[in-house]
């Protein structure tokens, strides 16, 4: 224990002079361990790992006393000498495997560029070890895939890719930044037992940086946890979720949504808001001159569904399944045909102005709060527009006052309305965006993923919103997710999607616990529960 | 006092301008990008040159007939000022700061006698008794004379307002790009001062083939410039943002003729077309004699039909801009967000679109500005740009063109008109590019 790989003693962090990212923090990291960094978006955890590297952006100032790498003390290298150590002995993964390769070059060229930076290795004998490399990360016919562009893999044979190149230079440590953030539930399953594979034929130590505490608790030897860029708890994984001592720790895994609770929703029958049945939704692949249809991309294809007054149905699914096709088609956002009934009213016959006094009836909620609003208007407009669309005869003091009202319905302050949505957290633009649905009285609100892009806490803060919001108003969600834990939390039932269709339908606890569909078994299997021992 | 088109078209823009202005007063996502240009000093002496370039050709956009109208001749109120400039004409060339002709003549002494020689120049160092003793001594002396005079006087103006506003505006006026904007300001003046003072006594930047003052032509020539750099963009503006909006937010066949018609009109060669017009102006002109009876009024119908033919030629690239941006704003969530709420799609492209294109559009204005003045300059050179009559830097390089190959070489012209067409134009792009800087979304994160 006394010869750590990796030593980081009293590292400081300060942007433009001012904000501290992070402040003051000392940790190690022995040989062949896993060490897991968590905390909230904003935490300065992607700092301090750059911050080792020195890949600080240009507004940052650094201190520390000293980041030892086998007891070389790396501040006081060149920038050359760490080029050298960069890749070399310590990896990089990055969250975001869509933009982390270069779209111009083959993958095995890419990685062949990294091996031939660190070691002095003839043509033909580069070409054997970025094969070895594309088979040890599992790649399927490596030796065609070697010749492959990034955008002929998927996102989860992409993220393979980046650690193929980062182990290229037989690193000592591998640092893991959100590697599994932007991957399925199944796919991110298969990237982590990749990396635990790995790390046991390597014998390399990794350090996982995550804000996911179900997927530490699985992964990880020892855990630290940082707010604000303090780290507040550092422990044995085991001791760390068995006993967690800071009131902060505690309130993060209080806040995790826990699959059992499904099982307390009530089951009584209501009558039917919405029914849907045998809808489509089909993209037109054109080719030629003329543009000829030559086929469909179908994005939703035949599904039908009913959801209850005053209930919840979650519409689960992995990324490119249809779900958010189907989601903004029930609006009109995206055609689509089949029948919608909503309230007893026909919404596919409609057009025009007809259709557009019927918009009061559906609203929706989305996923990226840094993108539904315009920045150009004060959160006061916002919230009103829809009032201003469908009701052009109120005044602007009744306008006023209701959207007074509406911000106090979502626990915001008063003031909010005269300022603008950039100046608001994400949680808080997601309860900005959930008082702009609510506007207009909306008997349903389409809920596409609206915690996803949270962090945990806050996640669960707009859960709560919702739910409230939903005893007190009586309106029906159709929540979008992919994250079955927050289904469990919110749903009266489930559907869920696979390739455009409806695989499985009914109550949440019927799903959950007894599925009976493959597909939903290997989706339930993949998330990751958090080990708790009571 | 006589308004014409462009006079019109002018005052019309700063109406414009200032509306604009107003409007924005309170919107906080333009004030920061401001306040950044503001802090910058690059992008704050471009804007006091090019504020003074504004000036001057502000002051010559006010058009009146002179009291004792004898010629039947429109003036402005720069003429007015400039009149012994204006008025004091030689024979023929002489070089800057001459007080003689620049070629031998015949001419006759005071006893009668013929001699072969440089005739003394009518007006330019007319006070001079024997000039090649007494001129170089007098330049220097009228020169720190000038010089002392206007630094006197906007130093008096700095200290007026220092004593009125640095209390109120301490964070204006003690800030370092205060000092470097003050610095640039004072030299500025002072340095004009003393060239308007010694333009009473020589010719500073000589005078041209029938003696007028090149000094007169090149600061005549600068509301030439700023006429076809705003007004250009004036007419160019309406058309590529409607169109641009329209192709990008409603797309089918909508998009399909807008794209038809700005790639067919890209493909025309410009200058045909710049030709064209031009030619059909004057043809109009010729047919209708009445109403174009004097010189300058001809002269500011063919710059008007020169800046409008130039923005429709020149739209299409922000058109092309504009619609990318288009694409790409209306499948962002907000503008989904709008349709789900019922909102009409004219208010949608008002509301949402329009304020998240309004800093494609400004950048865009900015850059073209220095371009359209350059483009003036060649156009004039293969004489489809303004009428010749009119003062413009393109006319000044056509007109000295064929003197280069002269021996002794007539160098001022092209001096004088290159000296003053790059001041405008740098001030131009390095204000630009303070512009592009502050509004640019992708750059203003890594500040």
């Amino acid at each position: 224990m006394n010869n750590p790989i990796l030593a980081v003693r009293r590292l400081s962090v300060t942007f433009n002079h001012r904000q501290k990212v992070v402040d003051d923090i000392s940790f190690e990291i022995q040989a062949g361990e896993t060490f897991a960094l968590v905390g909230e978006s904003g935490s300065g955890k992607s700092i301090t790992a750059l911050s080792v590297l020195r890949l600080l952006p240009n507004n940052a100032r650094l201190k520390a006393d000293a980041i030892s790498l086998h007891g070389d003390n790396l501040l006081n290298r060149s920038e050359f000498d760490l080029c050298k150590i960069r890749g070399r002995r310590i990896g990089f993964i990055f969250q975001d495997p869509m933009s982390s390769l270069n779209p111009v070059m083959t993958i095995g060229r890419q990685i062949e560029e990294v091996i031939k930076l660190h070691f002095d290795l003839p043509r033909e004998a580069l070409k054997q070890r970025a094969l070895e490399l594309l088979q040890q990360v599992e790649i399927p016919d490596s030796q065609q895939r070697i010749k492959d562009y990034p955008h002929q893999l998927s996102g989860g044979q992409r993220q393979r890719v980046m650690i193929a190149i980062a182990l290229a230079g037989k690193p000592d440590l591998l640092i893991a930044d959100e590697p599994t953030t932007s991957l399925d539930v199944t796919i991110q399953a298969q990237i982590l037992a990749l990396l635990k594979n790995i790390q046991q034929q390597t014998g390399m130590a990794l350090w996982l940086i995550s804000h996911d505490l179900a997927l530490v608790s699985t992964m990880a030897d020892r855990v630290a946890v940082m707010q604000q860029g303090k780290i507040v708890e550092t422990g044995l994984t085991a001791e760390f979720f068995s006993q967690p001592k800071h009131p902060y720790t505690r309130k993060l895994l209080n806040a995790l949504p826990l699959m059992q609770s499904c099982l307390t929703h009530s089951a009584e029958e209501k009558p039917p808001l919405l029914q849907v049945s045998d809808f489509y939704c089909y993209y037109p692949i054109r080719k030629g001159i003329f543009k000829r249809i030559v086929d469909h991309v179908r994005a939703v294809d035949g599904v039908s569904f009913n959801i209850q007054q005053g209930k919840t149905l979650a519409l689960v699914g992995e990324s490119g399944c249809g779900k958010t096709t189907l989601g903004k088609s029930l609006l009109n956002l995206i055609p689509g045909s089949g029948r919608v009934v909503i309230n007893g009213v026909e919404l596919n016959a409609l057009t025009g102005e007809a259709l557009r006094q019927q918009r009061a009836n559906i609203q929706i909620v989305f996923q990226d709060p840094f993108s539904s609003m315009n920045p150009r208007m004060l959160v006061g407009d916002i919230i009103a527009e829809g009032i201003r669309a469908l009701h052009p005869h109120t005044s602007s003091e009744e306008r006023k006052s209701r959207v007074r009202q509406l911000l106090q319905q979502v626990d915001l302050p008063e003031d909010s309305a005269l300022r603008y949505p950039h100046e608001f957290s994400g949680g808080q633009r997601q309860r900005i965006c959930i008082a702009r649905a609510l506007a207009v009285d909306p008997k349903l609100i389409v809920c596409d993923e609206p915690t996803s892009a949270l962090d945990v806490s806050v996640q669960a803060q707009i859960i709560q919103l919702l739910k409230t919001l939903q005893r007190e108003k009586g309106v029906s969600y159709l929540f979008i997710t992919h994250d079955l834990a927050v289904v469990a939390e919110i749903a009266d039932d489930v559907a869920v999607m696979y390739k455009g269709k409806i695989i499985e339908q009914g109550s949440v606890a019927e799903v959950l616990t007894q599925p009976k569909q493959a597909y939903t078994q290997k989706l339930l299997a993949a998330v990751p529960v958090l080990k708790m021992e009571h | 006092m006589i308004v014409l088109w462009t006079d019109a078209l002018i005052y019309l823009l700063i109406a414009v301008m200032l509306a604009l202005g107003l409007y924005l007063r309170g919107k906080e996502h333009i004030q920061r990008p401001l306040q950044q240009i503001g802090r910058s000093k690059i992008g704050m002496v471009s804007l006091v040159v090019l504020l003074f370039f504004v000036l001057i050709g502000l002051l010559d956009s006010v058009h009146f007939r002179p009291a004792d109208d004898k010629k039947n001749e429109i003036i402005s109120l720069l003429d007015d000022w400039a009149t012994p400039l204006r008025e004091h004409g030689e024979k023929t060339y002489s070089a800057p700061f001459a007080t003689t002709l620049y070629s031998k003549e015949m001419m006759t002494l005071a006893d009668g006698s013929m001699q072969w020689g440089y005739p003394r120049l009518e007006f330019g160092g007319r006070h001079l008794n024997n000039p090649e003793i007494e001129k170089v001594p007098d330049i220097l002396q009228k020169t720190v004379y000038g010089l002392a005079q206007g630094a006197s006087l906007i130093g008096f103006f700095m200290l007026l307002m220092w004593m009125l506003f640095v209390e109120q505006h301490k964070r204006f006026m003690r800030s370092s790009t205060a000092k470097t904007v003050w610095a640039v300001a004072f030299f500025m003046v002072s340095f004009s001062y003393a060239l308007i003072y010694l333009s009473g006594y020589y010719h500073v930047f000589g005078t041209d083939k029938v003696g007028e003052d090149v000094f007169y032509q090149a600061i005549k020539s600068i509301r030439t410039g700023l006429v076809i750099g705003t007004l250009t963009t004036l007419i160019m503006l309406p058309m590529a943002i409607v169109f641009g909006i329209l192709a990008g937010f409603f797309r089918g066949w909508v998009d399909d003729v807008i794209q038809y018609i700005y790639t067919t009109l890209n493909s025309i060669p410009s200058v045909l077309l710049i030709a064209a017009s031009i030619l059909m102006v004057q043809v109009y002109m010729a047919n209708h004699e009445a109403d174009f009876t004097s010189v300058i009024v001809r002269a500011d119908m063919r710059l008007l039909f020169l800046c409008m033919i130039l923005g429709v030629t020149s739209w299409t690239g922000l058109c092309r801009l504009l619609r990318a941006e288009t694409l790409k704003l209306r499948e962002m969530e907000y503008v989904q967000a709008a349709q789900a709420l019922g909102v009409k799609q004219g208010a949608i492209l008002l509301r949402h679109i329009l304020p998240n294109v309004m800093h494609i559009v400004l950048i865009s204005v900015v850059l073209d500005f220095s371009s359209l003045v350059l483009a003036e300059a060649v156009l004039s050179y293969i004489n489809i740009g303004v009428d010749p009559t009119s003062y413009s830097w393109g006319n000044m390089i056509n007109g000295a063109r064929l003197e280069m190959a002269r021996e002794p070489i007539v160098w001022w012209s092209l001096s004088a008109a290159f000296v003053f067409m790059f001041a405008l134009v740098l001030a131009a792009n390095l204000f630009a590019d303070v512009v592009q800087d502050a509004f640019d979304p992708r750059r203003s994160g890594n500040e």
